[in-house]
């Protein structure tokens, strides 16, 4: 049987030779039958349409390995893939689990070459910025392989917003920040020769070098030599071994230096400097740091006087409040206004707060719907709120609410098993329902049970305010 | 670029070195938004190697090396007499986009020495990040170390710009830490790392941005008295404890202008290359602290041969092992296999009777398997039991390639 001859555009010819494994298979020509042969005058051949055998099914891996491998400079590239696929088509469907067969570990290799080659191109290629006007960059690389369009997606997801090309002996290619075009093979005389900003790049280079640990060989096995010439910093390679060993001696001679005696009285000084010492300053801390959820037109501090005896700590500021920049005058707050004044509570001595500082809402339409801060969040805003307290430093420590537990106690507790009193962190405290759960009750008979109990728990609260909490003792006979 | 932010990013570069983290792994697949600026791939990339072998990925700097501290080991502690600069915010944004753009770096990596407190500090270098992400769109690789001693709400609005945050440990043993770093303290550092490996993990289940590459740490090795098994069992800790990505060891370098209460020399850099190789025995093959520290003497490893190939000298009862047949835990223990080629002998056996030729085909530490294992045309029998088998698998210490 005559050998038959199959030829192959240079390059990476992936769909040509997609197409010479359906003719071949489909004939059911062995590999031993066939010869692989690459057409090095581009066009010639061109498209010449060959009709469609149908398609052969192969398992992915061998699928993706092929995608890689026809990018290798080996001609017998094609000829070790078609063998591989004919092994696999005829009995070995699983060859690529036997990776110690040499023909599925010559083609490894063969794969190994080539992600490597892209890798590196993604690490060594250097821009260089072109003369003009607009920002235009370009570079010049010598690839091992053909992997110039396997190159590409790296680039044009990176840089997206910048109008670049990249230059090479197999091939160009440009991207104008909408589209990407290759081109023809370039030469070296094409791309910018240097680049105002290689000079700082190479200082840099030098300046991370620690000569106490030269070691030119692990070097060299990851930037081989022959990407040198296209990386600016590499020119100070040679300066830095040779000097490396006198840069030693020197520090090594040089004797050790006693420590100079400065005391560490300033370190010590400006850790507490930094502290806030009064609520202002905390909440000027967090305007300044921005929301931490997303959303919010401003942060909603805390209201009342620095050293009230009941601090309230609602969930988030909602709608009204992220508007007003002021916690509780929505209707939630009203409800609470009403039942505190009710309670016998004045709301002018109480210090009212939230576990979150900014809104967080989920636009529908015109309207902003409050969404719940998930536990991560709140736990980001913990270290506000703690600092808050401690600043306050309150007798009692109101939780309205799951998400008031979770940042009071940085865990998460169901409130309807610990509604009562309840120890919050450091604080004495008590735990009961936010108000806006009131106004969630869909009928009439339970809203009033529920504001009822709400009152119960506020009346409660209040006797405790004025109880001195060690003892329990409470000035009436409440409890 | 302009001679006077060239001469700070020498002296800023310079002072940052001593830092082993640079990678850019672990930061989810991002790509650039139409008008913004970077990407991340998975793995991250090396841009470069200094002849030290060690990879450049990140613009590593600090944003100054005047600080307030005088921890002995540093060469920024305040009593040191090193040239001093500083970097406005906006000197390393720009340094960090006009790098980027010319494929220098996959981003950042910004530390500092601590001025006016550690708060301000802290806030400069998240100011950094916010600026890099808001005003530029910059989707690169931001790490940012954490100092402990600021306010823990910054630590938590700083995990919200960075890829990942990281403070260095430094000294294995709260006693070295007293002793070589007065202002630093043991508690308030784990304090720091339990506060981010908390705010992670959660961050992870919610789906939210926050140091998704999580917090990796760094220790000096040889600067005090303490043993290999006490650097492996702080790792040991910090790995179960704050789910640490990595445990840096950093050889303790001879430093310009360097403290009298330190030793006058470094350690061995074998010693940390070893430390390298035990750590990841720790999270990959199965070992444990007290059998890693066994297979050298007196707590330090074994400076000759790998953590593995000690333990195995010392532990041939347990050998050969037959690779056509062993559990895969006994694979991993067998000294120059790899995981990756363990994986593989696992899937090919399936097929097929692996002969020696075909294990050489999978591992390229053969040599040092073979008296270890069996295959259908290998069996070692005696050889295992030679009193000389340790001098004859000792490695010509002619390359030394250090993970970092
Ligand atoms: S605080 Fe940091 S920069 Fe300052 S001396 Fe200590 S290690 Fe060095």
């Amino acid at each position: 049987m005559s050998l038959h001859r199959i030829t192959l555009k240079a390059g990476a010819d992936l769909n040509g030779f997609r197409k010479a494994v359906r003719q071949l298979v489909a004939e059911e020509l062995a590999p031993q039958h066939v010869v692989f042969a690459i057409d090095d005058a581009p066009g010639l051949f061109g498209d010449e349409t060959v009709a469609d055998a149908p398609p052969v099914s192969i398992p992915k891996g061998v699928a993706r390995l092929i995608e890689q491998v026809v990018c290798h400079h080996d001609p017998e590239r094609y000829a070790l893939l078609y063998q591989l696929v004919w092994r696999v088509l005829n009995g070995e469907r699983d060859l690529l689990e036997v990776a110690s067969d040499p023909l599925v570990h010559r083609i490894d290799l063969m794969a190994r070459s080539v992600r490597r080659d892209l890798h590196k191109m993604h690490a060594f290629v250097r821009f260089r910025r072109m003369q003009g006007e607009l920002e235009r960059f370009a570079a010049w690389f010598e690839p091992e392989h053909y992997i110039l369009e396997a190159a590409a997606p790296f680039f044009v997801d990176r840089f997206r917003s910048l109008d670049w090309t990249i230059l090479t002996p197999i091939g160009s290619m440009r991207w104008d920040r909408a589209a990407l075009a290759f081109g023809p093979p370039a030469s070296r005389e094409e791309a910018p020769d240097g680049d105002s900003f290689e000079e700082g790049w190479r200082g840099y280079y030098e300046s991370v070098f620690n000569p106490a640990r030269v070691n030119p060989t692990a070097m060299r096995a990851e930037m081989p030599k022959k990407y040198w010439r296209n990386m600016p910093e590499t020119a100070a390679i040679p300066g830095l071994i040779q000097t490396a060993a006198q840069r030693v001696e020197r520090m090594i001679e040089q004797e050790a230096t006693m420590p100079a005696k400065r005391t560490p009285e300033r370190a010590i000084q400006a850790m507490w400097d930094q502290e806030p010492k009064t609520l202002k300053e905390l909440n000027a801390i967090i305007a300044k740091a921005g929301p931490l959820v997303p959303g919010a037109t401003q942060a909603v501090f805390g209201e009342g006087p620095q050293h009230a005896e009941i601090v309230f700590v609602g969930e988030q500021p909602g709608d009204q409040e992220d508007l007003q920049g002021r916690p509780f005058v929505g209707p939630a707050g009203k409800l609470l206004a009403k039942a505190m004044k009710e309670a016998g509570i004045d709301r002018e001595k109480a210090y009212l707060t939230n576990a979150v500082k900014h809104f967080k809402f989920e636009q529908r339409g015109h309207r902003r719907i409050h969404a719940k801060p998930t536990a991560g969040e709140v736990k980001h805003y913990r270290p506000w709120l703690m600092k808050e307290l401690e600043l306050v430093k309150p007798k009692l420590v109101v939780a309205l609410g799951a998400t008031a537990v979770l940042a009071l106690t940085g865990k998460a507790t169901p409130i309807t098993r610990s509604r009562g009193r309840a120890q919050l962190g450091p604080y004495q405290g008590y735990i009961t329902v936010h108000p806006s759960y009131l106004l969630r009750l869909p009928d009439e008979a339970t809203k009033r049970e529920a504001y009822e109990a709400f009152l119960d728990d506020l009346r409660r609260i209040h006797d405790l305010a004025q109880a001195d909490l060690d003892t329990g003792e409470l000035p009436l006979a409440a409890e | 670029m302009d001679e006077k932010l060239s001469k700070k990013l020498r002296i800023l570069a310079d002072a940052a070195k001593y830092d082993a983290s640079c990678s850019s792994s672990g930061a989810p697949k991002r790509k650039a938004d139409v008008g913004g600026l970077g990407s991340t791939v998975g793995t991250g990339i090396c841009h470069a190697y200094t002849p030290d072998g060690r990879c450049v990925s990140l613009l590593k700097i600090l944003l100054t090396n005047y600080c307030l501290f005088d921890c002995a080991y540093c060469v920024n502690r305040r009593s040191s007499n090193v040239k001093r600069a500083k970097f406005s915010v906006d000197e390393v944004v720009t340094l960090t986009v006009e790098f980027y753009k010319r494929n220098y770096i996959e981003g950042l990596f910004l530390s500092s020495g601590i001025i006016r407190s550690p708060d301000y500090t802290m806030e400069q270098m998240i100011l950094v990040a916010k600026k890099l992400r808001r005003d530029h769109g910059f989707r690169g690789y931001i790490h940012l170390k954490t100092i402990p001693e600021a306010s823990p709400w910054l630590i938590e609005e700083a995990g919200l710009w960075a890829d990942r945050l990281s403070i260095n440990l430094e000294l294995p043993t709260e006693r070295s830490l007293e002793q070589l770093a007065p202002e630093k303290d043991g508690a308030s550092i784990e304090t720091a790392m339990a506060q981010m490996f908390e705010r992670i993990e959660e961050a992870r289940e919610e789906r939210r941005h926050f140091s998704p590459a999580g917090q990796t740490t760094q220790m000096i090795v040889g600067a005090d008295e303490s043993t290999d098994a006490d650097v492996l069992r702080t790792s040991a800790k910090l790995y179960g404890h704050y789910d640490m990505r990595r445990v840096y060891y950093s050889a303790f370098s001879p430093i310009p202008d360097s403290s009298a209460i330190l030793p006058l020399k470094s350690p061995p850099l074998m010693r940390e290359s070893r430390l390298y190789q035990a750590d990841w025995l720790l999270r990959y093959y199965g070992f444990d602290v007290d059998e890693i520290a066994s297979s050298g003497e007196k707590g330090m490893l074994d400076l000759d041969v790998d953590p593995k190939l000690a333990w195995a000298l010392k532990n041939r009862h347990r050998f050969p092992v037959d690779v056509n047949r062993a559990e895969r835990e006994m694979l991993l223990r067998v000294p120059g296999l790899g995981a990756r080629a363990v994986d593989k002998i696992v899937v090919a056996r399936r097929h097929t009777m692996l002969r020696l030729e075909d294990v050489a085909r999978l591992t390229s530490g053969l040599k040092r398997a073979k008296p270890f294992l069996v295959t259908t045309d290998h069996h070692p029998k005696a050889r295992l039991d030679k009193l000389d088998l340790r001098e004859r698998l000792i490695e010509k210490p002619e390359q030394l390639s250090l993970f970092a």
